[in-house]
């Protein structure tokens, strides 16, 4: 696929090897990748297909065993915390569980100052950085008069999951890994997260990239899905192409085996 | 934080332990103030004495007499000097002379003398009876004789020129004196000890000293342990490595017997109570090291960290900020176990003899050691011994139960 | 055939919360499940569908306490009986219950087969091994489970075995009822669809008479059960057959969570997904009238005014709504129309 598009993040060879000796245990196996900038990409596997390891490894967390990362066609090189720092005002992520996504004993004004001052505002006014919180928040439909002096826990999860995408709205990232994002949230909240982040791509022309295991989800919501199975990428395509039409067996018995209910869902399969 | 406190006093094996720990302090804080003695001061000639009121006999003979007629009076003194094995002697001569041993009670003092008065015969002789006891017989019918005499005893004074005797007062048997007008008293509570030095005094001091060699080794070993654990498991990679190294290898000697060749090559002239302090917490910080690490290495990959690295902050801010307000309640638990065990270790190390030089300071521990050299325990000194092991005992479970407490309001899986 | 094995009435059960304060998980709920018939529960979290769970079986221990209403299993009315009385004689033989984490419910040290005597010994002391093996064989094949798993220790097994070796054990007895709370959720989407596959087979085989089926995913319940209950709130605001309640829902909530189900099925991309703001009601002091009111797109004063109740429409099909059914077909039908 030699076109015109941007590259935005990309990847050859990488490798994630944990433990040593006989304890060695392979998460990620020699995955290539090239993400362009403005589709919405899925990355679908069960848990224990090294998906969360993946984008561990895209963040930044950790570090690759094997392969190099590449950054809009440039070696990504996080090296040093300086450099780190560079690369995560380019990339962000949300996380699955947002009970346990902040720490508890600080307030939901120093999360959201955090990113401010990540982007270069610290010597910004008061006043300018209570607008710009105040806006972040807005976005999210959430107020930030009433959520001053509260800690992110006294909230529920999904006004959690949105305080985490006005994190990314101050932030305004090139590239955001939501893993998992609306998993464990109750289904009411799922369209409302989902919405929002469609929105917030729009608005600030980021690359959004899930990690999940719903393929429900990932058909919904993506252009270009990736199946992953036991660290490696079986199949990747566009949705309807992978989704609707696979054609490796294991994304065949994947798809197969999610429960239907416009079709009828075969049990005799397994 | 104070939703927190209410949690932690609502907690009642907290409040109790909290309570017994905060009335020890208190005692240890006023007591000082209020009886400022030297606590090692020797008061006593002599060893043991036992706990009471002690009244100058000098001063007791020349504060004014009251005369008060008590009914029970004779009967008191006599039962004081008539000891237990007279009374058995009684009884056995009062059997062997035909007398009815079912009317022989010899608890009842009144009615065993009286008895004893009315049939004993110094001629009588038994079969089986010694010339001896016949004598003792004698003897102790002799001395009851003496304590049912009712006259006063003569107080004489010797006069200096002619160094005769002269008579100078009378104490009768029914004169008594006010404690309260002897210039002369002294109470000791728990007695004295081997070296004649007021227990009650001394145990104070001695608490003293033991917690702050509890809190000092216990804040030593606890801060190293939390340094490295932090260290090893945030950071891991080779300083895990290394710090694991030396942590299982002081995890595989005991403690203690590092801790008695510490001491031991230390020398008895420099070991001080704070030095003993130090190499208690020097050798103790193990299980912290480890416990808080296993800790971390759970945090480290929590997503609110990860959260906090995406934001830019520093490892310092995020061993800081990230984790250790996570792990302060786990730590403050480790400090109050170290610190109960380093009071319980200086008493160990003590017992041994290998604990703080003897001059200056007393600890719980020294004071055991002394009475065990002394042997208290076995000539029955109780006062010597049983309060300090009460003291320690009830050091350690206050501690522990606050911890028990603690542990119950941080780790919600233990709460009912 | 139309025995109700279980039948609930008017069920009420509280939490008496450490500060003394009474929650209301479970709120006047009637239920009544046929023989051969199974019966969905859906709701979100914290509606009170696991609560009615340990309710329905009579798992009364602090902090939840009994309140009023009756439970009748196959005639026998177990409302008012002790928890241990329960214990020894109501579960298992006439419930079985199966939690979402039941899989961690086997012993790690012992053997599949000696959980299994320790259970049917319990009950029969005269059985002998050989028959209690034979017996566990029997079932286990019949459910499409091999029989090598019996002489395994938990650990050899994955989670789906797992989690379907408790099942069968949790059918050694013969209950009439099982529930089964979330059982699949942990589990990835083949064992889960091995776990349903067992369930259906359960009832077909007839090892048990009727299934009560609590999950939050909705098409999971659609595949699995004859009849499904909306919960929210603690009440039930919706029961209809599992067709209707997907395609057809009624109340505004139940309405809001069908249309936020996504499903890889070819056109539903396209399909824009419903979001019901806010959050549900504290039910420490839960609001009067209608307890959706504060979420629902079609409030009108008078939902807040009065209690709302139950509507029995027929057909099995019951609502908590003040509008009729035709006044809210009316307005979902203008709602599409509006949405092109």
């Amino acid at each position: 696929m030699a076109d015109e598009r941007k590259l935005c993040l990309s990847g050859t060879g990488i490798t994630k090897v944990f433990g040593i000796g006989r304890n060695k245990t392979t998460a990620v196996n020699h995955v290539d990748f090239n993400f362009y900038e403005g589709e919405i990409i899925s990355i679908v596997g069960e848990s224990g297909s090294g998906k969360t390891t993946l984008a561990k490894m895209l963040l930044g967390l950790i570090n690759p065993t094997e392969g190099e990362i590449y950054f809009q066609g440039v070696k990504r090189d996080i090296s040093s915390h300086r450099k780190k720092k560079e690369y995560w005002k380019n990339i962000q992520a949300i996380f699955q569980d947002p009970f346990s996504s902040y720490n508890i004993f600080r307030k939901i004004d120093s999360v959201l100052l955090d990113c401010i001052h990540m982007r270069g505002g610290r010597g910004l006014p008061y006043d300018q950085k209570v607008e710009l919180m105040t806006e972040a928040c807005r976005f999210v439909n959430l107020k930030f008069d009433e959520l001053t002096n509260k800690y992110p826990f006294e909230l529920s999860g999904g006004q959690q999951q949105r305080l985490m995408i006005a994190r990314i709205f101050l932030l305004k990232p090139q590239i955001l890994l939501a893993d998992e994002p609306t998993s464990m949230i109750d289904a009411c909240s799922r369209a409302t997260i989902l919405d929002m982040l469609m929105q917030l791509r729009d608005e600030i022309g980021m690359t959004p990239i899930f990690i999940t295991h719903d393929i429900g989800l990932a058909y919904y919501v993506s252009d270009t899905v990736y199946i992953m199975e036991k660290g490696e990428f079986v199949e990747k395509g566009s949705a309807d192409e992978v989704i609707l039409h696979p054609k490796e067996p294991y994304t065949r018995r994947l798809i197969s085996d999610v429960p239907k209910i416009y079709e009828e869902w075969d049990l005799s399969t397994v | 934080m104070r939703h927190l406190t209410r949690q932690v006093f609502n907690s009642g094996k907290f409040v109790v332990g909290f309570s017994i720990f905060v009335g020890i302090l208190l005692i240890v804080i006023i007591y000082p103030i209020l009886f400022p003695y030297p606590p090692l001061e020797i008061i006593g000639q002599g060893n043991f004495f036992p706990p009471g009121l002690y009244v100058n006999v000098y001063d007791s003979i020349f504060t004014s007499h009251y005369i008060l007629n008590l009914d029970d009076a004779t009967a008191n003194r006599i039962a004081s000097k008539l000891d237990s094995e007279d009374r058995l002697a009684i009884q056995k001569w009062l059997t062997a002379s035909g007398f009815p041993e079912s009317e022989i009670d010899i608890e009842n003092t009144a009615q065993l003398l009286d008895q004893w008065t009315n049939n004993f015969d110094p001629t009588k002789r038994f079969p089986g009876m010694t010339n001896a006891d016949r004598n003792y017989f004698i003897r102790l019918n002799n001395s009851l004789k003496g304590l049912l005499s009712t006259e006063g005893a003569i107080i004489a004074v010797e006069n200096p020129e002619t160094a005769s005797l002269e008579e100078a007062g009378v104490v009768a048997q029914n004169d008594y004196i006010v404690v309260n007008e002897v210039p002369n008293v002294r109470l000791l509570p728990l007695g004295t000890d081997n070296f004649g030095r007021d227990v009650l005094t001394e145990l104070v001091a001695a608490t003293k000293v033991s917690l702050i060699i509890g809190f000092v080794a216990g804040s030593i070993a606890t801060l190293i342990g939390l340094i490295l654990g932090l260290l090893s498991g945030y950071i891991g990679g080779q300083v895990d490595d290394v710090i694991m190294f030396f942590t299982n290898l002081l995890t595989v000697i005991p403690s203690f017997v590092l801790l008695i060749l510490i001491s031991f090559s230390i020398g008895q002239e420099q070991r001080g109570a704070f030095t003993i302090a130090v190499v208690i917490g020097l050798t103790s910080w193990v299980w912290t090291t480890r416990a808080v690490r296993s800790q971390v290495i759970s945090l480290r990959n929590r997503d609110h960290v990860n959260l906090s690295k995406l934001s830019g902050h520093s490892i310092s801010y995020i061993i800081i900020a990230d984790i250790l307000p996570y792990i302060a309640s786990y730590v403050v638990m480790a400090l109050i176990l170290q610190i109960s065990s380093a009071i319980l270790a200086e008493a160990g190390l003590s017992i041994l003899g290998l604990g703080p030089r003897t001059t200056e300071v007393a600890t719980l521990g020294l004071m055991l050691n002394w009475a065990l050299i002394y042997q208290a325990p076995i000539l029955g000194y109780w006062w010597a011994f049983y309060p300090v092991i009460i003291v320690i005992a009830l050091i350690a479970f206050s501690l522990n139960l606050m911890n028990t407490g603690l542990d119950q309001v941080f780790n919600p899986a233990l709460r009912e | 055939m139309s025995d109700a094995i279980l039948e609930v009435r008017e069920l009420t059960t509280k939490y008496i919360t450490r500060f003394q304060e009474d929650v209301y998980a479970v709120d006047h709920v009637s239920l009544k499940v046929e023989e051969g018939k199974s019966l969905g529960i859906a709701g979100e979290s914290g509606c009170g569908k696991s609560t009615l769970a340990l309710s329905l079986m009579g798992y009364y221990f602090p902090p939840l306490h009994y309140t009023s209403g009756e439970i009748i299993i196959d005639g026998q009315n177990i409302s008012g009986m002790k928890p241990d009385d329960v214990r020894k004689s109501i579960l298992g033989k006439e419930i079985a219950y199966i939690p979402q984490a039941a899989m961690n419910a086997l012993n790690p040290t012992q053997k599949v087969i000696d959980f299994i005597e320790h259970v049917i010994e319990a009950h029969n002391p005269s059985a002998t091994k050989n028959e209690i093996y034979d017996l566990a064989k029997r079932l286990f094949e019949a459910l499409g489970l091999p029989a090598e798993v019996l002489q395994k220790y938990p650990v050899e097994l994955s989670g789906g075995m797992k989690q379907r070796t408790v099942i069968a054990i949790s059918v050694l007895l013969s209950p009439l009822v099982l529930i089964a709370d979330e059982p699949s959720s942990a589990l990835d989407v083949t064992s889960q669809k091995m776990v349903i596959k067992m369930l259906r087979n359960l009832m077909d085989k007839g090892y048990i008479k009727a299934m009560i089926f609590i999950t939050h995913e909705l098409p999971l319940l659609y595949n699995v059960t004859d009849d499904i209950m909306v919960m929210y709130a603690g009440q039930v605001v919706e029961m209809a057959s599992a067709e209707k309640a997907v395609f057809d829902p009624l109340h505004p909530y139940s309405k809001g969570l069908m249309g936020s189900i996504i499903v890889p099925e070819e056109g539903l991309r396209d399909v824009k997904l419903t979001a019901i703001p806010g959050v549900p009601p504290n039910l420490k002091k839960p609001p009067s009238g209608c307890r959706f009111a504060a979420r629902c797109k079609y409030v009108q004063a008078e939902c807040t005014a009065t209690s709302i109740p139950l509507r029995d429409i027929g057909n099995g099909r019951a609502y908590r709504c003040i509008f009729s059914e035709a006044e809210l077909r009316e307005k979902y039908d203008r709602e599409a129309r509006n949405n092109g």
